[in-house]
């Protein structure tokens, strides 16, 4: 179980957090303008990558803030948390 | 036979206490501080029970958690009996009665011992291969191979012990209380941490606590002298937490540990009652530093199971730590000079040893001098051939090894013992280091894998990490620890330790014989009966990857999780397909390291605490009025009221008779409110359904529904607009916090520029549903103050109001399609608003209804329910509820995925109505729809998902999904059924008042 440091209530287990999948995928401001191809990469196509992922996770049984972390998934060490909005970090 | 194999003396038995205890049906005598195989051994009882697949008879081994054989039931045929105890952890105590298990009908006459002569047709893989064809014939394999093989038994009663979980958190946790981590947990605490040391025994200590040779000396004192004293001080030290029997059972990232604290298990009866048996310890520490140990090897060799064949390592703690001789005529077969060190411990205390086998060519050490000296014959590059003895070995037979080890030559002789000590070297417990993700590397000299890449604050000091003499044990676990906790000096630097040893080992993996493979048993994994036949077939079979051998031959795979045997395995597999052990890599060791019961597990989290469920505040009225309950979400609904003995078929066609007909109640507190508030709130209302929202005059409702962004049916619920900027969401029972969270996903993340707020208001509020032709006259009579004409409150209208002061809202909505009125009042006025109901309807003979006749009625109407009417795969299209979609509305989650490809092909799907051509025939919901009957395979078209017999329309009625059904209209398919096909009609899934009229009679 891994400790994650909540950008607003500080470091708690992960049992307190759900996981939102993969990370910087903003919904397309004018849906209606997309082909099916281009609709389908917004839903359905996500990295899942070993290694360095950006991802959404939310604090859902504390304050129940969205947040960003970098996470390495190989080995689940974090590498970064930083918040909504945010520009991911170079790692 | 009857004998006392106690040698005098030793410090860690209470010879005073006398303990009387069962084993297999008769009374044996031990003492305090026995394990139960000692306190046998100790009475000459090696044999404890059958191997797994073949029934061999099967002895004590170790002395400690990797034993493989002695398992035993604990306390047969009571709630307290636990299988799968091993005989060399659990402690002996009044009363305490074990018995072997996987035997049938006793341990002495197996019917499953059969199978060891029929072994040669059982080879590994042979239950994969077997019992799997005919497939029918399972059901009868099974029964049989259950009942002769059966790793114990579970136990027919819930367990009466009482377990608990706490949370530790600390700077340093030192796992395993020998040497090094008592010297690790005294550095660590003098130094300010919190610290906690574990260890799986009664007592710490280690191994060196009974290790008495010369060789060993520290600041001159013998080496278990010298811990005596550092153990009495670390007794002292208040920041040291130390737990014994407790054992860590899982070791995960982010140095998140399980532990098991054993507290009365070791207790009678009667010490132990109302006490907490165990204890699961999670612990997360800043620092851990393993001190786990090795574990001696075995040998492989023919037949090298018999009872009698142990480590030589447990003789010696039998012998120095219980004062148990494990046999009267001991023999010594070794690869190292470890068994050396057992014969002096052994000859010190009086127990003869007759001759050790060593396979090496020579070994010159002071040691084996000694051995020399005191008479006992050492019979060099030699092997053990094969054992003898059925239930106990008898005898060996020995020749001489090759110079590539290979094969053997020369004379056999044989030797007579009643006990053989094996020492294959030592393997370093990796297991917990494994586990946290730890990398492992593969040390060509020693033959052994040692911790390389530490994914977390950890690190593994003494014979775990490769250590294995006292003095580098020393060194180096100070040289580590300084670095690890950032310390210029410790209480240990000028220690002056001697305990060089002889390392020198000749490894052989199998170890021949003068027989030919095939003809020979010689025993890899102990506890599953796999030998390095099995291996070397799965190798000839075409299994390559160690994964695949280990579970074709299941070595490993036994609830010691192969402890002793897998290292061999490994180089068996790496010796016949040439590979090297490093590039062969290693098996997952998996949680738990030793087993845990389920009572530790789930700790308090039993009977009514094993999952939390909400009440409403009606919740007792249900309960006095004999309601059955239904579990919706967390919550217990009122699922029917039966009058009297009224089944629940009869109970539910009365109360939805009564509500159609006069009036019924029903608390619908359950459904999830939400409260949104802000500037924005109409906008995220337009943005989150799929109708439009921007235009709801206020005072006024309605129904939404809110699709995933694929397009797919997620929630419903009426929506009410109480003010310009205040709204309160209803969504469906089990839905409402995913609905909120989804709320807030979009509000933080898509949508942040919008001003609004959200508050869960689920349990805030009661609600009440009067609903039928009459509840127009009850609610006045409730409310006399408010105005209920059809101008003041019209249908999906609502009017806050009071009741007896007590404000309220009053909606206008129906889910049955009858007249109703929704109540919403303060949470805690909720039970007396009900009674003021029940007790106005009287005269109207009102029914409560629950959640059975709801869906009934709400079936009539064609009213879908999300989640037993849709599943994630329909769309509202598919629902038949197109007048539902905004196709004006710019955008709103989900809208884009409506006219993807997939969504608009004319078969998917569909949502409609079926009757059964019988009319008395109710479907099953789940029933396969099918079109074709005669054409195989049968091609499913759908399936019923909501059925009933429908009292008001006098007819069986149901709602199914099935493919292309919208334009199927009147057509004729079947249900197939075990005995029959019921023939069904598809029909609007409207069933009663089309026109709505009956919303305002
Ligand atoms: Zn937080």
């Amino acid at each position: 179980m891994f400790l994650i440091n909540c950008p607003f209530c500080g470091e708690r287990e992960q049992s307190e957090f759900k996981a939102g999948g993969e990370a910087h995928i903003s919904r397309p401001k004018q849906p209606t303008e997309l082909s099916d191809d281009e609709w389908a990469e917004y839903l359905f196509m996500r990295k899942n990558i070993k290694g360095i992922q950006f991802e959404r996770w939310n604090h859902s049984h504390g304050c129940r803030k969205w947040f960003n972390i970098a996470r390495d998934t190989s080995n689940d060490q974090i590498k970064a948390v930083y918040k909504m909005g945010q520009k991911p970090p170079v790692i | 036979m009857a004998k006392n194999l106690r040698t005098k003396g030793s410090k860690f038995i209470d010879e005073t206490t006398r303990v009387c205890f069962k084993f297999n049906g008769n009374k044996y005598f031990g003492f305090k501080g026995d394990t139960l195989a000692s306190a046998l051994l100790a009475n000459n009882i090696h044999l404890v029970g059958r191997s797994f697949k073949y029934h061999r008879p099967r002895g004590i081994m170790t002395a400690g958690s990797e034993e493989p054989n002695a398992i035993v039931q604990i306390n047969d045929n009571t709630a307290f009996t636990e299988p799968n105890v091993r005989a060399t952890e659990i402690e002996i105590y009044e009363g305490l009665e074990a018995t072997s298990q996987n035997c049938w009908p006793s341990v002495n006459f197996d019917i499953g011992g059969i199978n060891n002569f029929l072994s040669p047709i059982l080879p590994a893989g042979f239950y994969y291969k077997t019992f799997m064809w005919p497939a029918s014939f399972w059901l009868k394999y099974e029964y049989f191979i259950r009942r002769s093989a059966g790793l114990g038994k579970s136990p027919k009663f819930p367990d009466p012990d009482i377990y608990e979980h706490k949370y530790i958190h600390c700077d340093v946790l030192v796992v395993g209380g020998g040497i090094s981590g008592i010297m690790a947990a005294k550095i660590s605490a003098k130094r300010g941490l919190k610290t906690l040391l574990v260890d799986e025994n009664p007592n710490i200590g280690g191994s060196t606590i009974f290790q008495n040779s010369k060789y060993y000396k520290i600041n001159n004192l013998t080496s278990s002298s010298w811990l005596e004293n550092e153990i009495k001080e670390i007794n002292k030290l208040e920041n040291l937490t130390i737990k014994t029997r407790t054992s860590i059972a899982a070791f995960h990232g982010y140095n998140f540990l399980l532990a098991r604290e054993n507290l009365t298990d070791h207790l009678s009866a009667n010490e132990k009652k109302n006490k907490v048996r165990q204890r699961l310890l999670k612990i997360r520490a800043k620092k851990v530093i393993t001190a786990t140990g090795s574990l001696e090897r075995p040998l492989v060799f023919n037949n090298n199971d018999r009872p009698g064949i142990m480590l030589s390592s447990a003789l010696k703690k039998y012998a120095d730590f219980f004062g148990v001789a494990c046999g009267e005529q001991n023999v010594l077969f070794t690869n190292n000079d470890t068994a050396y060190e057992t014969a002096i411990s052994l000859d010190q205390k009086g127990i003869k040893v007759n001759a050790i086998i060593d396979i090496r060519e020579n070994s010159n050490s002071e040691l084996s001098k000694e051995v020399e000296a005191i008479g006992i014959k050492i019979y060099r590059s030699s092997t053990v051939v094969d054992t003898y003895g059925y239930k106990r070995i008898k005898k060996i037979s020995v020749m001489q090894l090759s110079t590539d080890g290979q094969s053997v030559k020369g004379q056999k002789i044989f030797i007579n013992c009643d006990c053989l000590g094996i020492a294959g070297g030592w393997t370093p417990a990796v297991h917990l280091f494994t586990q946290s993700g730890g990398k492992l590397d593969f040390n060509e000299e020693d033959q052994i894998f040692l911790p390389k890449i530490y994914p977390s604050k950890q690190i593994s000091i003494g014979s775990c990490n490769g250590d294995f003499e006292l003095d580098k044990i020393i060194n180096n676990t100070l040289k580590i620890l300084k670095e690890f906790l950032e310390i210029d000096e410790t209480e240990y630097d000028n220690i002056d330790v001697s305990g060089t040893r002889n390392l020198n080992k000749r490894n052989i993996w199998l170890l021949p014989s003068d027989k030919i493979l095939g003809k020979t048993k010689p025993f890899v994994d102990y506890q599953n009966d796999a030998t390095a036949k099995d291996i070397k077939l799965a190798l000839r079979e075409g299994f390559r990857s160690i994964e695949h051998v280990k579970r074709y031959t299941t070595t490993g795979m036994g609830t010691d999780q192969g402890k002793l045997g897998n290292m061999h395995a490994l180089g068996i597999i790496a010796d016949t397909a040439g590979v090297k052990m490093s590039e062969l890599g290693t098996t997952t060791f998996r949680p738990p390291y030793t087993p845990l019961s389920f009572g530790t597990i789930v700790g308090r989290n039993v009977g009514e605490f094993f999952d939390i469920f909400r009440k409403t505040p009606m919740n007792d009225w249900h309960v006095k009025n004999k309601s059955k309950f239904e579990n919706v979400g967390q919550w217990k609904r009122a699922w029917y009221y039966p009058n009297g003995n009224e089944s629940m078929h009869e109970a539910v066609q009365r109360e939805s008779k009564a509500a159609r007909e006069s009036a019924g109640i029903l608390d619908a507190s359950t459904l999830g409110k939400i409260d949104i508030q802000g500037t924005d709130a109409s906008e995220f209302l337009n943005r989150l359904y799929t109708n439009s929202w921007t235009k709801l005059d206020i005072g006024k409702c309605r129904y939404g529904l809110m699709l995933n962004e694929d397009g797919m049916v997620y929630d419903d619920g009426v929506t009410t607009r109480l003010d310009k900027n205040h709204f309160i969401m209803t969504t469906t029972t089990g839905g409402a916090a995913n609905v909120l969270a989804k709320l807030e996903d979009y509000l933080q993340t898509e949508w942040p520029e919008l001003d609004v707020y959200l508050t869960s208001v689920t349990d805030h509020y009661a609600t009440i549903s009067v609903c039928g032709p009459n509840s127009k006259k009850i609610v006045s009579k409730v409310i006399p103050n408010l105005d209920l004409s059809e101008d003041n409150l019209p249908h999906m209208s609502f009017k806050n109001t009071t009741i007896d002061n007590i404000k309220c809202r009053v909606m206008r909505i129906s889910f049955t399609g009858e007249q109703s009125y929704e109540i919403n009042i303060q949470a805690n006025y909720g039970i007396s608003l009900w009674e003021k109901i029940m007790e106005s309807g009287k005269e109207f003979n009102i029914t409560p209804y629950g959640t059975e006749t709801m869906h009934l009625l709400r079936a009539e109407k064609g009213f879908i329910i999300v989640g037993q009417d849709t599943d994630a795969t329909l769309t509202p299209i598919d629902l038949q509820m197109d007048w539902i979609v905004g196709k004006k509305k710019y955008d709103f989650i989900g809208k884009r995925s409506l006219y993807r490809s997939d969504t608009i092909r004319d078969d998917r799907k569909q949502l409609v109505g079926l009757l059964t051509d019988d009319p008395k025939e109710v479907l099953e919901e789940g029933a396969q729809i099918v079109a074709n009957l005669n054409k195989k395979p049968i091609e499913m078209l759908g399936h019923v998902t909501s059925s009933y017999y429908s009292p008001n329309l006098n007819k069986s009625i149901a709602l199914a999904v099935v493919r292309g059904g919208k334009n199927m209209l009147g057509q004729k398919l079947f249900i197939p059924m075990e005995n029959k096909s019921i023939i069904v009609t598809i029909v609007d899934p409207v069933f009663l008042d089309k026109e709505n009229n009956r919303l305002n009679a």
